[in-house]
């Protein structure tokens, strides 16, 4: 065999050169391994539940379901799905996409990634030590009061974990701004630099006031000072304010990324340059200002004054339009492009289809009248999960397959991959799509008993479950074999646009022997010569 | 004392020609800090009523824009910096703004009442 | 400086959630809070106040003099800014002991003996004096680490007209930590007569 080639993941060896690396693609690798062990805590806590729920009288106790599944939300909202795409895609993709060498603080990101990984432990001890029964929602006073349970841990856990976000975002608005190579004007970026820039702000100003909310919470928990007491003059709202001030962003900042991998799969996969373009870039910023002003949605029926409720509704129902210009712009794009299924596409698919489902099932919750209704209820948790798995999680699955051949040099096995995403797909819909029912004929959230006339929806959810977890498992299997034993990738397999398909895969340890000059525009399929038939992907 | 018009070349970091601040306006703003800081305590002294917060923030507002103005040098940043340092500001605002207007809000109730109380004019949808 | 722009704005936020917490409660007991003025002790605050002024323009003399490249008077108005911080820092060491003894300090024996019936509310108060410039503090102490650094490289001849960015930089720390105060200084000082 020829001497291999040099490239970011053997040009140095030894544990020390990955664990005191600053190269941005070993960061990102670096995240994708532990967000991956922590989506699989948070799956195993879901599986459990789910078992749980085959019976209507339980089978866990009423504790340790609350438990399982605050457990889950926790693992999965703030060691999952935030970090997600910006810490292993974006990391890894936006200074090569910019044409630069890596990001603008090469030693934050790598701070960052301990920053979660203490943040995790913190998580992972809490878990092992009994949990939280709180939700991951931590809401007064039964965190701050009267919950027995590994609050403090937990609360350590995300506080800490913020700040490896915080630092991300900061990294990539800097980096943005001012890395971009020559020519690479904001107009020519691509679309998931785009996204990523507008999940860093909403990153850098959210969060912070998560932070600060932990930390009162604790204060609270630690010496009763009150602030969150109604015994002693304080306001449990006060708390839902400040919580939600970040965490609904927070849902933007686990979707938006995913929003940018879609815009380039169907790009490349209709061999068309993205349907207003200008309209899916500043939708980007749009969702990341007007998710600021939401919050309150998620406190209509807890007493929130009815004036403002209002208020928030009406921008929640605007808050939902720049994600419907995306979706518009998507099919768009398509119409008339020469579409091919491939693996991503598959998967972009999926995510129109089942992020639509899940937003338009956003307005049922925007409006007063039938939030009331479905508050509380498996309404919402089948809204948030169409819109977190059936969305997201597919993007993120989508946008592995689709630089995978970048990320590793290799090639997954194409039969495969079809197979796991129709398992995923009917999977995830067979587990999700009973419990809108279920929420609409009133079965409440977070309970562990129900009563019996729900017991077949909760089977089909449960099975459900069970297809959706093997469908996970496929991947992960295949995608570790073609590390080893997946054909080699050319730069370009999927002759698709963009600075990343120019460079080598896997790239340089610098991504560019030169600094690039750009002078085209982004996206350019319009010319002929990326009309060839796509060539046999084995190099 | 000797003053540059303009920092000779350009510091190593940034994209701009940050030019060096006058002794003079610096010492002023100081001075100002200061009398406004005398001027708020007293001013608190004064009953007002519900105007003494107004005061007391305008004043602050004064100060905290003086140091940013002329101290951190917003004077003379890029528009983007400038946006940067707004941004915060009307997000802080957000914040604050509509959470407390929750709470303002609450006594706000409406009582539903009939638009007339004559009983002959809703038969005729009967 | 970018960095450190966005960075500040983190810091916003995270003193806004409690600038928040503080306007709600206000507004929920007015009268309570205007009671706990008299506490506060607003010769040592406003003292603090100018001592911290007085710390920003050092400070801004200081990244004056890295500009023009003259090392004595960097290290000079680095020196004396950090001897006005860690004055502020005695101060609030000192009206933190005073409140200790008081028992004024929530969760730790509060008592409001003047006025019990708004015994629950002056302690929300309390809390967020401690917790507000508590915060507030923790900064300054960061500050002064970071000014101990830059002290020492300047000693090393380490910045000149061509390279302060960390001085401006940290610079713009300070002066953030110093806009914080100028708030947190009629908010907590001045909400009532005290005579």
């Amino acid at each position: 065999m020829a001497t291999e080639e040099t490239h970011y993941l053997n040009a140095t060896h030894g544990w020390k050169s990955w664990l005191l690396t600053t190269d941005h693609k070993r960061i990102a690798m670096l995240y994708l391994i532990s967000i991956t062990l922590m989506f699989f805590v948070g799956g195993t806590m879901a599986v459990l539940f789910r078992i749980n729920l085959l019976q209507p009288e339980g089978i866990f106790s009423a504790e340790t379901y609350n438990r399982l599944f605050s457990m889950h939300g926790i693992v999965m909202v703030f060691f999952f799905l935030v970090p997600s795409i910006p810490a292993t895609l974006a990391n890894f993709l936006i200074p090569i996409m910019i044409g630069a060498k890596d990001l603008a603080f090469p030693r934050i990101n790598l701070l960052s990634w301990y920053i979660y990984i203490i943040g995790a432990v913190f998580a992972m001890f809490a878990i092992i030590r009994g949990g939280v029964d709180t939700g991951w929602t931590f809401y007064a006073p039964y965190s701050s009061t009267y919950s027995n349970s590994y609050v403090l841990t937990a609360a350590m856990g995300v506080f800490i974990a913020g700040f490896s976000s915080i630092l991300t975002g900061l990294n990539f608005i800097v980096t943005v701004h001012k890395m971009r190579a020559p020519g690479m004007t904001w107009s020519r970026l691509p679309l998931f630099v785009w996204a990523n820039y507008a999940t860093g702000l909403i990153q850098v100003l959210g969060t912070p006031v998560l932070a600060i909310t932990v930390l009162l919470l604790a204060f609270e928990r630690i010496a009763h000072v009150g602030i969150f007491d109604p015994n002693i003059g304080g306001d449990p709202i006060l708390f839902q304010h400040l919580f939600w001030f970040y965490s609904h962003p927070a849902v933007y900042i686990m979707i938006l990324p995913g929003m940018g991998v879609i815009s380039e799969i169907v790009a490349c996969f209709s061999r068309k340059r993205p349907f207003g373009y200008n309209f899916i870039a500043f939708s980007s910023m749009g969702i990341a200002v007007l998710s600021f002003v939401v919050w309150g949605h998620h406190m209509f029926v807890t007493g929130e004054a009815m004036y403002t409720s209002v208020a928030f509704s009406f921008l929640s129902f605007m808050v939902a339009v720049p994600s419907a210009i995306k979706v518009f712009n998507w099919t768009a794009t398509m119409y008339k492009g020469s579409v091919s299924f491939d693996t991503p596409m598959l998967y972009a698919f999926g995510f129109i289809g089942l992020f639509t489902i899940g937003g338009l099932t956003g307005l049922f919750l925007a409006a007063l009248a039938t939030d009331v209704a479905t508050h509380g209820t498996y309404f919402i948790v089948a809204h948030f999960h169409y819109v977190m798995v059936g969305g997201m999680v597919m993007a993120f699955l989508g946008g592995l397959h689709f630089w995978w051949p970048k990320i590793t040099g290799r090639m997954y096995p194409e039969a495969w991959s079809k197979f796991a995403c129709m398992i995923i797909f009917i999977g995830f819909n067979l587990t999700f799509f009973p419990q809108f029912i279920l929420g609409y004929l009133g079965m409440p959230r977070r309970y562990h008993a129900y009563p019996p006339e729900f017991q077949a929806l909760n089977v089909l959810s449960t099975a459900g479950a069970s297809i959706l977890g093997i469908g996970y498992l496929i991947p992960m299997i295949y995608f570790a074999w073609s590390i080893k034993f997946g054909p080699k990738a050319s730069a370009n397999p999927w002759n698709a646009a963009g600075l990343e398909w120019q460079i080598a895969s896997p790239p340089t340890t610098f991504n560019f022997d030169e600094t690039p000059t750009v002078t085209e525009e982004a996206y350019d399929y319009d010319g002929a010569r990326y009309y060839e038939p796509m060539e046999e992907v084995v190099g | 004392m000797s003053t540059h018009a303009h920092a000779p070349g350009h510091a190593a970091s940034g994209q701009h020609h940050t030019p060096v601040p006058k002794v003079r306006t610096l010492v002023a703003v100081w001075a100002a800090l200061i009398v406004f800081t005398f001027l708020t305590s007293w001013v608190s002294e004064i009953e007002l009523g519900e105007w003494n917060i107004v005061v007391a923030l305008l004043i602050a507002l004064t100060k905290a824009s003086l140091v940013a103005w002329i101290f951190m040098g917003v004077r003379y940043s890029t528009t983007l910096t400038r946006l940067f340092c707004v941004a915060g500001l009307v997000w802080l605002m957000i914040l604050v703004l509509l959470t407390y207007s929750d709470y303002s809000t609450r006594g706000w109730t409406y009582q539903a009442a009939p638009w007339s109380t004559n009983k002959s004019a809703g038969s005729s949808l009967k | 400086m970018l960095g450190m722009w966005t960075f500040l704005i983190t810091e916003v936020l995270f003193f806004g959630g409690m600038f928040g917490a503080y306007a709600v409660y206000r507004n929920m007991y007015p009268g309570a809070f205007a009671s706990t003025s008299r506490y506060m002790d607003v010769v040592l605050g406003g003292t603090n106040t100018a001592v911290l002024i007085c710390s920003s323009l050092t400070m801004v003399l200081a990244v004056r003099a890295a500009q023009l490249s003259k090392r004595k008077d960097l290290i000079l108005f680095l020196i004396l800014t950090m001897i006005f911080g860690s004055a502020f820092l005695g101060v609030k060491a000192f009206e933190y002991h005073s409140k200790w003894v008081e028992h004024l300090v929530p969760g730790f024996g509060f008592q409001y003996e003047h006025a019990p019936e708004y015994l629950h509310p002056a302690q929300l108060l309390f809390f967020l004096y401690f917790c507000m410039t508590g915060m507030h503090a923790i900064h300054m102490i960061v500050g002064l680490g970071l000014l101990t650094y830059l002290l020492v490289q300047a000693v090393r001849n380490q910045y000149n007209e061509y390279y302060f960015a960390p001085v401006e930089m940290i610079g713009l720390y300070w002066h953030f930590v110093d806009v914080v105060w100028i708030f947190l200084f009629p908010l907590l000082y001045l909400i009532g007569q005290r005579h």
